[in-house]
């Protein structure tokens, strides 16, 4: 792990913070009055606030766990670094496409 | 000279209470086995005592390393029941359960035979690392690399020349004392046998390296901060460091590479920071 890596795990953990709060804090409201798509899509769908919120907390997941996955696989298997970094950024990739377009779909009106 | 064959038994008329029953490695990586043998406790012996005793009365074929028997040259580092230690300075009665030692040589370095390694990587990292003293040249006036900070990692000159030409080096400067406490290291390699970092990436510098560049960015007279801080910031570096604290856990002058490391990661991330504001 480089300064570059180290910095941006680092920065992106201390952003998830609130998110996380956040989001338990709506999952535990949610659930109060019976969770259904009904009622989660009548609080998303069309909020732009919604969209900024989870679009911010998926580029931070996928982040830190881009970074993350590079450091198990350069210590866990015999990946070269290169190799290691390379996997992680699709990796990366990955977990943002899934991601927004999870939000997408909860968003969208 | 041929190789005896290891005592698989306690010598006859010797009570099996008065022997230290010592399993060692013997062989290469590619072909290792542990022989037994059996050798007479005495008071205050050390388990390089015993491993010598070996070598000159039950096996001249053994191979191992060691040079002053004091506890200064770090020569004779080995695995005595799983841990890492110095043998001249480990009395077996502090390490031997049940009156049996199992010896091996130092993990995660190459094996030569028996309890030897070849220590080349350990070295090689020390100069990758830049543990090397940088004499800066008489156009060098500041060393802006770190930022402030309370340590001379932060000092932004260098230190004034005597008469005769010498730094002046204040012995209780907040620098120095940075320095003076990474500066005993002995080079044993026990700190890098205990990382797991290590075992886990073979370019990671390890725990002696690392603290040696701390020692080194403490150094007010050091001309190559910039450089040092490059090389400590890439993948080998100090950003890889878990913070297990094995090393400081095993060192024995009772170093704290641990904290050399964190040092070294703060330094790191305000030069960062800085060479970030002046683009």
């Amino acid at each position: 792990m480089n300064i570059r890596s180290y910095l941006v795990q680092r920065i992106s953990a201390i952003v998830m913070v609130p998110f996380v709060v956040t989001h338990l804090i709506v999952i535990i409201l949610a659930v109060q009055n019976g969770l259904s798509a009904e009622e989660i899509l009548g609080r998303t769908r069309g909020s732009f606030g919604w969209a900024v919120f989870y679009g911010v907390f998926v580029l931070a997941v996928s982040a830190h766990a881009a970074i993350g996955v590079e450091t198990v696989l350069t210590e866990w298997t015999t990946l070269r670094q290169r190799s290691a970094t390379l996997v992680a950024h699709i990796f990366g990739f990955l977990l943002i496409i899934i991601g927004l377009r999870a939000i997408f779909a909860v968003i969208s009106p | 000279m041929g190789r005896t064959d290891p005592i698989d038994s306690p010598p006859e008329g010797r009570d099996n209470q008065d022997m230290l029953a010592v399993e060692v490695h013997r062989g290469t990586e590619d072909d290792s086995r542990f022989d037994t043998f059996y050798v007479p406790m005495s008071e205050n012996q050390s388990v390089l005592d015993v491993v010598t005793h070996i070598q000159r009365f039950l096996d001249p074929g053994l191979a191992y390393r060691f040079a002053c028997r004091v506890g200064v040259c770090g020569s004779c580092a080995m695995t005595v029941n799983g841990i890492p230690r110095w043998t001249c300075r480990t009395h077996v009665s502090r390490v031997s359960s049940n009156g049996t030692l199992r010896i091996g040589p130092l993990k995660n370095l190459p094996v030569i035979r028996d309890l030897v390694t070849d220590m080349t990587d350990f070295f090689e990292k020390w100069q990758k690392a830049r543990g090397r003293f940088v004499e800066p040249s008489d156009s060098d006036t500041v060393s802006d690399n770190l930022g402030s900070s309370t340590t001379a990692a932060s000092n932004k000159s260098f230190p004034v020349r005597g008469e005769n030409g010498l730094y002046v080096i204040p012995p209780d400067g907040a620098a120095r004392s940075e320095a003076n406490a990474a500066i005993e290291c002995i080079n044993c390699g026990v700190c890098y046998s205990a990382c797991d970092v290590v075992r886990w990436r073979s370019d990671y510098f390890g725990p002696a390296a690392l603290n040696r560049a701390w020692a080194a960015l403490n150094d007010e007279r050091d001309g190559d901060h910039e450089g040092l801080l490059r090389m400590i910031s890439s993948n080998g570096g100090c950003h890889n460091c878990h913070s297990h604290q094995s090393c400081a856990t095993h060192c024995p002058v009772e170093l704290n590479p641990t904290q050399s490391i964190a040092g070294l990661k703060k330094a790191s991330v305000k030069a960062s920071f800085r060479a970030g504001r002046q683009k």
